[in-house]
């Protein structure tokens, strides 16, 4: 018999990569130069834990999922008119700031608040999923910090595959170097566990999904507590963009494997 | 000098276009977004707009649609839809956004809308519900297509609609029971029709036993023929399927649409095939005029980008002008691209400004036939029921446009209860919206889009040329011409500026641009006010005055005279609806504090912008009115001293204007873009 599960799945927002990046001081510490114009989209590494989050919903009937977000929630009301269309999820809305410059800790803590609040949560079927690392801060610690705080000390990071046997027996396989993968075996909840990107492909936008989970996504961005997030104890001397090169060529005719041929040899010069 | 720190976002905009509040809406948008620059964007970019014919890899449009649920948009909750009420606003949007991308993949969508609005609009319940359910997703499996099957091979319908040689003939009557028709239609230039399961058809009757014309459903699988026909070969929107198709079928009577009676042996349809079309274009011409100016609106990023990097790479380093701001360094492109962006802020404002108005009217429209049904109004009494409420609609306009604290809330409501006083605003209202939305967003959104093209230099002419933009300037012109051309727009302004309501709203509005003026002088709108009046005392000018060969000026077939006036009405309708969106940023802007850092540097680039638009319709309207004034006066001509005096004041009224465009310009040298275009080139 499958089992039920409570998961909770921790993702934020972030600017949409395609958009310049760049930084700039603020009184408040670093920022990214009109970050608050630039179009957000749902964290990819936690959107990954919320694709996966309801793809297990689908086999363990009676689960459910909560997307916890401490976000400024103008921005994320904004974002979820495309995310609430994707999977069915209950939003908790914590309203502070989701930049990559704020103190992981501070977010943790917002976070563990905001998971202790779920009032019909049932802690000892809990799945605590979210992003190895966010595309903003790419440190990896939030959740890390966040299970400690919740005391969900079985944690797997990177990880690409969830398979789930009877009696919550858990197959998690999770990235380590050369493109392996650390398989392990675990029992019991609550879990841990910071998706890499897993699986399965971005779910099409489903209209009738996004009404359905607009009837407690709104709710909850009207009562979002305030978390007061800041950068901390941190004390920036600089910040910069990774110099990185960009080098674009148009191909239109090759294949995949000339492609990889070439990647490959880019790779090893 | 003005300041934009990043292009307009979805903020923005649906504070503009007031849908702030309405996340059907929002999340329709994302949706549509998603499909236009995923799959929409790939078919462009691997050229499957090279091919006439409908194939696997543009089918995978129609299937995209389905899986994102637009294929539903058009419905009813109980039909399998997700948007209450009216959805005109939602149409438009959707057509907006998957235009942004290509126009032929929005044209596809919307075409299966065109093929459903008779029924409808005009439908029996039976009909709806059975041709709705066909064609949503909620059953799961392929819902059914549609198409829209009006026109016919030369030398039959075009712009005339009026004579049809598709034709309906009684093939079998028995006692009893439903007619059997024999239906002959050849459709010419059939959107969908490659894969329609139904269609949509004006016939008339060639049988003295069944009266008139109607519309009527033909399906797939009925006896006959139902041939697909040749497909259109498109030099634009290839990725809509279009056929010049033939029907010869079989058909129960109960599908003409809307039902029909018996009277003395006759078969009378309930509708004639021109009510049908006239309550179908009302509407669906909104979200076309829309199509035109997400293209425009679509062109300032990758314009933006190809100035700015027109010279990296080469010699010049970092920090050089040239480097920097590549194109930029001259004047012109920046100016020119202040124009093309204009016209699509003006073109959207008054598209959506329309759609607003249609979702309005739609169940006012609805209440309106369903009283007149139970008063037994029809025709002409319908007609002078409707006449008789003249100087209530007035007062009720002077009510609307009143002070907050002159406004009557009793008298206010009173007017209100009385549908038929509704019905006369808004049908006078959409009569110029809607034609005004098609013609000028399309006809002069087209010609703007050349300049956007040339923005790029001859990329623009290649098919590698980011953002689309020379088939997009080819597709502006389709957009012109289908579901009808400018010449038929140009009619109807003709007829509607005639109306004694929408004349008291035009000097209603003068009065509000004042007023506006003077609380918020930064946008330009006493300028617009006064070619307003400039343009109203032309009409009446018009109206009153005969040429030299004494033949009155304003008259239906003189199309010289009111057909390039009716394009500077739109100018004006533009300009204004443009004006007010800006008013509505700067009341509601400040609620949302995603905006509230910035708001100011917003408001000012968009007032600039205001200015630019209202100089440019000042230039039009003084030009053409003129043109057409002094162009049939005579020496005997009345008025002339008064119509220069006007114009001196229209001139004199945009003083200092273009220094707003300067600075508008000058913004785009450091609004901040993306790194890249976020769909395929
Ligand atoms: C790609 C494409 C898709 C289409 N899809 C559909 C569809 O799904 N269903 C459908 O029924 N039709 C469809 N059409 C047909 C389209 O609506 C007609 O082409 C259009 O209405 C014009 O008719 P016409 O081409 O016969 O032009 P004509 O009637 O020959 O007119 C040509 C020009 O003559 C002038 N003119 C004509 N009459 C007047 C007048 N009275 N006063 C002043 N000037 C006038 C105008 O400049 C006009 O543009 C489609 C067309 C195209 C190209």
């Amino acid at each position: 018999m499958p089992n039920v599960y409570h998961i909770v799945v921790c993702g934020s927002i972030v600017p949409d990569p395609l958009q310049t990046l760049e930084p700039v001081e603020s009184p408040a510490g670093p920022s990214l130069k009109n970050e608050m114009m630039l179009p957000a989209v749902l964290d990819p590494w936690a959107s990954h834990a919320l694709y996966e989050a309801a793809e297990l919903v689908k086999k363990c009937p009676g689960s459910k999922v909560w997307l916890v977000s401490v976000a400024p929630k103008a921005k994320l009301q904004q974002v979820m008119m495309n995310i609430a269309q994707k999977v069915p999820f209950e939003l908790v809305a914590v309203e502070g700031a989701s930049s990559g410059f704020m103190e992981a800790a501070g977010t943790a803590n917002a976070l563990a608040t905001a998971i202790d609040g779920i009032a019909d949560l049932d802690k000892s079927r809990l799945l605590l999923f979210g992003g190895w690392e966010s595309a903003s801060r790419g440190a990896g610690a939030v959740m890390q910090m966040l299970g400690e705080k919740l005391h969900v000390t079985e944690q797997f990071q990177g990880v690409d595959v969830l398979e789930v046997g009877d009696d919550d027996q858990f197959l998690i396989k999770e990235r380590i170097e050369g493109g392996s993968y650390q398989v392990n075996e675990t029992s019991g909840c609550p879990v841990l566990l910071g998706w890499a990107t897993g699986n399965l492909p971005e779910p099409k936008n489903n209209p009738q999904v996004g009404m359905l989970n607009m009837r407690t996504v709104m709710p909850a961005l009207q009562r979002a507590t305030k978390a007061d997030i800041t950068t901390g104890d941190v004390d920036y001397k600089s910040v910069s963009l990774p110099k990185q090169k960009r080098e674009t060529r148009v191909e239109k005719n090759m294949s995949a494997d000339a492609i990889a041929d070439e990647i490959v040899t880019w790779l090893n010069e | 000098m003005s300041s934009l720190p990043t292009l307009p976002g979805d903020d923005i905009r649906q504070i503009m276009w007031r849908y702030s509040d309405r996340y059907d809406l929002q999340m329709a948008v994302q949706s549509a977004r998603q499909v236009a620059r995923t799959t929409v964007a790939r078919l462009v970019a691997e050229g499957e707009r090279n091919n006439h014919e409908w194939n696997d890899k543009k089918n995978e449009l129609l299937q995209s649609y389905d899986a994102s649920g637009l294929t539903n948009l058009y419905m009813d909750p109980e039909q399998g839809g997700f948007i209450e009420g009216p959805k005109n606003m939602a149409m438009a949007l959707v057509a907006f956004e998957i235009s942004w991308v290509d126009a032929g993949a929005a044209t596809c969508s919307l075409a299966n809308n065109l093929a459903l609005a008779p029924i409808h609009e005009r439908g029996t319940r039976e009909q709806v519900e059975y041709y709705m359910g066909k064609a949503s997703l909620m059953d799961g499996g392929t819902p059914w297509r549609g198409a829209f099957a009006l026109t016919e091979p030369l030398p039959f319908v075009g712009v005339d609609t009026g004579v049809l040689s598709g034709k309906i003939r009684i093939a079998e009557w028995e006692e009893g029971k439903e007619p059997i028709i024999d239906v002959e239609k050849r459709g010419r230039f059939i959107t969908n029709m490659d894969f329609a399961n139904f269609v949509t058809a004006a016939v008339d009757s060639d049988d003295e036993r069944i009266k008139g014309s109607c519309m009527i459903t033909l399906e797939e699988g009925d006896e006959g023929t139902y041939d697909r026909g040749a497909p259109t070969l498109k030099l634009v929107h290839q990725l809509s399927s279009t056929r010049d198709p033939v029907f010869r079928l079989k058909v129960p009577a109960s599908r003409i649409i809307g039902g029909y009676e018996v009277v003395d042996g006759v078969i009378v349809p309930k509708y004639q095939h021109s009510d049908v079309i006239a309550a179908v274009f009302h509407r669906t011409r909104i979200p076309v005029g829309l199509m035109t100016s997400a293209k425009l609106l679509s062109a300032i990023e990758p314009v933006i980008r190809y100035q700015r990097q027109r010279f990296r790479g080469g010699d010049s380093s970092e920090g050089t002008p040239r480097f920097d701001m590549g194109l930029q360094m001259n004047e012109d492109v920046t100016h020119r691209l202040i124009d093309v962006w204009v016209t699509g802020e003006a073109g959207s404002s008054l598209g959506f400004a329309a759609a607003r108005e249609a979702d309005q009217f739609d169940p006012i429209e609805k209440q309106k036939d369903q009283y007149c049904e139970e008063q037994g109004l029809t025709g002409r009494k319908q007609f002078m029921a409707i006449r008789k409420k003249e100087a209530e609609v007035i007062e009720y306009l002077e009510q609307l446009y009143a002070p907050e604290s002159e406004k009557d809330a009793d008298r206010i409501a009173e007017l209100e209860s009385d549908i038929l006083v509704k019905f006369a605003l808004g049908d006078a209202r959409a009569n110029i919206l809607n034609p005004g939305t098609k013609l000028w967003n399309t006809g002069y959104g087209a010609t703007m889009m050349r300049e956007a093209v040339t923005l790029m230099g001859g990329y623009g002419t290649t098919e590698d040329c980011p953002g689309f933009l020379g088939q997009k300037w080819m597709d502006a012109q389709l957009e012109a011409t289908y579901e009808g051309p400018e010449a038929v727009q140009r009619r109807h302004l003709t007829l509607g500026v005639t109306s004694k309501i929408f004349r008291k709203e035009y000097s209603l509005m003068i009065a509000e641009l004042e007023r506006i003026s003077a609380e918020q002088p930064d946008l330009g709108t006493k300028a617009l006010a006064s070619a307003m009046k400039l343009w109203e005392f032309t009409l009446d000018h018009l109206q009153q005055s005969s040429d030299a060969n004494g033949k009155k000026l304003y008259h239906n077939k003189r199309q010289g005279v009111t057909f390039p006036f009716m394009d500077t009405l739109c100018w004006l309708i533009a300009s204004r609806y443009f004006a007010l969106d800006i008013v509505e940023l700067k009341e509601k802007g400040p609620l949302n504090p995603v905006l509230a850092e910035n708001l100011e540097a917003y408001i000012s680039f968009y007032e600039k912008l205001s200015k630019v638009q209202i100089a440019r319709t000042v230039g039009e309207v003084i030009r053409s009115c003129g043109e057409i004034v002094f162009g049939y006066a005579t020496e005997e001509t009345e008025g002339i001293d008064q119509f220069r005096e006007l114009q001196k004041q229209a001139e004199e009224s945009v003083i200092g204007f273009k220094l707003a465009k300067e600075q508008a310009a000058e913004a785009l040298v450091g609004v901040m873009i993306p790194e890249a275009l976020d769909y395929p080139a």
